[in-house]
């Protein structure tokens, strides 16, 4: 279907389904349970995980795919984000027209930043890119003011032009919408003790996920994607096979670069401000954390990635010592004491210290990422289920078929 | 003038020169074999041919056009590829992916942006994989990542990756290295069908001399970075000077 095969096709729908029915999903417990301050299905948070999502399956695009390592891509986000909130200061409150600005500039910007970094490779060109997008943080704090409005940040003010859909003499400030309906706009369906929240923001999100997740799957499975691998494998072999590397590597070097830069539109089209916090090296060092803990190379890592980060981020850091002492008020004074001490250091403010040890794991044991454990783990439940004979097999095939899942 | 023409090239590392005053003329369609012990410069001029190294002094003309100066990539397309001493190959791909580099590669130049094109859609470059698989007897290994291989599929691998490009030049820098008796035969054989199919001209390098006499139609034979002398394969075999310094010597000849 849709130029997919059949694998593919699953794929995407298995996403598609999660993507499209994420309130539901992300809502598991009912209001007001002890257990509800895990829901994850609330709109700002749902943006987030969607957003994320396509700015790290941008992200693989280049470094799953060639392994050239970018530690500036948050500059393509932050970048995005200027263009679009100016877009909403000047022309309309349409985030159509933001978001295809955002992936405009964005583009330009990584041409040239790609042209740059991409003439030395390995360490070199991490360090070139990050130095790169520290000048840029740099810079929006400084000479750019004018343009990125220094350390308050780029906001929407009642005096500004909007030419479209006119400044006049509003009140208050106007709200991002697709023509018409308000990003903002959120319909809630209660069913007994549960309050599903959809969004009108995270329905466009998503859909742009898909779809930038399909265009992700035909890039993988293109001629252009097999020599994307090929510069990762060998780039010696390839330019004696008669191909020229850096048009390849600087042609998805921009596409991954656009992919951020609609990121950084549909951050601002959800919340019309921009900082240049948003380029910092330790945002662009989030994602090259979410491509690997998902699965650098995989098509589906890189979202699973962005999401376990966004919750730990938004959800584990919410597990103080006051819910623990909750949890384990049953127990002895002196225990309890000792357990939430203990616990609190990796929760709540300490949830850095469990991602770190997370990511570290997987790193040592798990080199492929998440997806890489999934696929350990059925593999281990298909011989259990077989036992013994065919197992061998299986797990030969397993290895020979193993490209990108 | 043949259809690759040498003319004094010299090369130096350092304080060791490797090339001194080669002057080397390939007729087309012919196989031309270099031999020469360890150390002689067989690869290094190689590697002046295909834009890896850049001689210090001479031409290199293929086809009347100069190669010098060129990017590697650039004289692939002129029509020239090379196997290597050591395979370069993409290890982390599949022995099919491997040959369906080179099939894009000669069919779209290079670069092409074709992002939305899927490579199992193209039935025509897999049939022409296939068939180059099949030729290097590596149908069966088609799914296998290509560093899992041995030594000898290696090889075979590359070979079939730059023959499925029908360069009008070949160059082969040991390729029955680390081969069995049995790969080496067919090796030789592989070479020798696909020169009676079409037209092709041949390099190798070769310390195995039953490769070299069986597909040779002249040697030259390179000691200490100069040509000591180039004939045909009957004169090279009884040529004194040739006897001293290369095939009388126990090791390499073996
Ligand atoms: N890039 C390089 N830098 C420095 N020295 C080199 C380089 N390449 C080759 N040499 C030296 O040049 C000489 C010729 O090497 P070359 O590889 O051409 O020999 P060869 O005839 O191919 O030998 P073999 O039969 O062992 O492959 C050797 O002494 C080698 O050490
Ligand atoms: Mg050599």
């Amino acid at each position: 279907m849709l130029g997919l095969d059949r694998k593919d096709t699953g794929l995407l729908a298995v996403v598609a389904i999660l993507a499209l029915f994420a309130p539901f999903i992300l809502n598991p417990f009912p209001q007001g349970s002890e257990l509800a301050q895990f829901n994850a299905g609330y709109p700002d948070l749902m943006q987030r995980f969607v957003i994320f999502g396509i700015f790290a399956i941008g992200f693989n695009l280049l470094f799953g795919l060639t392994g050239y390592l970018s530690f500036g891509h948050a500059a393509f986000l932050g970048v995005g984000s200027y263009a679009a909130v100016w877009m909403f200061k000047l022309l309309s409150m349409n985030v159509i027209p933001a978001i295809l600005l955002s992936i405009a500039v964005a583009g330009l910007f990584s041409v040239v930043i790609g042209y740059i970094s991409l003439r030395r490779s390995g360490i070199y060109f991490s360090i070139l890119t990050l130095a790169f997008a520290q000048m840029s943080f740099n810079l929006a704090y400084s000479v750019l003011t004018p343009i990125t409005n220094g350390e308050t940040g780029l906001q929407l003010s009642l005096d500004d032009p909007r030419v479209l859909d006119g400044g006049g003499v509003a009140t208050s400030l106007p709200l991002t919408n697709f023509f018409g309906i308000e990003m903002r706009a959120t319909e809630t369906l209660n069913l007994g003790p549960w309050a599903f929240q959809f969004n009108a923001g995270y329905y466009l999100c998503a859909i742009l996920l898909l779809v930038t997740f399909y265009i992700s799957i035909r890039i993988f499975r293109s001629p252009f994607g097999l020599m994307l691998r090929a510069v990762k494998s060998n780039q010696q072999r390839l330019s004696y096979t008669g191909l020229s590397t850096r048009p390849y590597t600087l042609a998805v070097f921009v596409i991954s670069g656009m992919y951020a830069g609609l990121a950084g539109g549909l951050l601002a089209s959800m919340d019309p401000l921009a900082g240049a916090e948003r380029m910092q090296w330790t945002a662009s060092g989030e994602v090259v954390i979410m491509t690997i803990l998902g699965g650098a190379g995989t098509l589906i890592g890189p979202v699973l990635g962005a999401g376990v980060i966004k919750y730990f981020e938004n959800i584990f850091s919410k597990i103080n010592e006051g819910v623990l002492h909750g949890w384990f008020g049953a127990l002895p004074d002196g225990l309890e004491n000792a357990i939430v001490w203990v616990l609190a250091r990796f929760t709540g403010e300490g949830w850095h210290l469990t991602l770190g040890l997370l990511f570290m794991a997987i790193i040592i044991f798990l080199p492929g990422g998440l997806v890489e454990g999934g696929r350990r783990s059925r593999a281990l439940f298909r011989r259990r289920g077989r036992r013994g004979g065919a197992a061998e097999e299986d797990a030969a095939k397993q290895r020979a078929a193993r490209p990108a899942e | 003038m043949g259809i690759l023409d040498v003319k004094d090239v010299g090369k130096r590392f350092g304080g060791l020169q490797a090339l001194s005053d080669v002057n080397l003329s390939v007729r087309e369609n012919t196989v031309h074999a270099i031999i020469g012990p360890n150390g002689a410069g067989k690869s290094t001029l190689l590697n002046c041919l295909v834009g890896k190294l850049m001689p210090d002094t001479g031409s290199v003309l293929f086809d009347g056009q100069s190669v010098l100066g060129r990017k590697p990539h650039e004289i692939n397309q002129l029509g020239i590829a090379r196997v290597f001493q050591t395979p370069e190959i993409f290890g982390d791909l599949t022995v099919m992916e491997n040959v369906l580099i080179p099939c894009f590669a000669r069919r779209d130049g290079a670069f092409e942006l074709n992002p939305l094109v899927s490579v199992a859609s193209q039935k025509d470059m897999a049939a022409k994989a296939e068939a180059i698989l099949a030729d290097v007897n590596m149908a069966q290994s088609r799914g296998v990542h290509a560093a899992s291989l041995s030594r000898g599929d290696k090889r075979r691998l590359e070979m079939a990756m730059c023959l499925v490009q029908e360069p009008r030049l070949l160059l082969l820098d040991e390729p029955t290295a680390g081969m069995s008796r049995a790969d080496t035969n067919n090796t030789i054989s592989l070479l020798k069908e696909i020169k009676a199919k079409r037209d092709i001209t041949m390099v190798i390098i070769e310390h195995d001399m039953h490769v070299v006499f069986s597909l040779a139609d002249r040697i030259t034979v390179l000691a200490q970075g100069t040509p000591l002398v180039e004939d045909t394969p009957e004169r090279i075999k009884g040529h004194p000077k040739v006897q001293e310094a290369y095939l009388g010597t126990s090791d390499a000849a073996a």
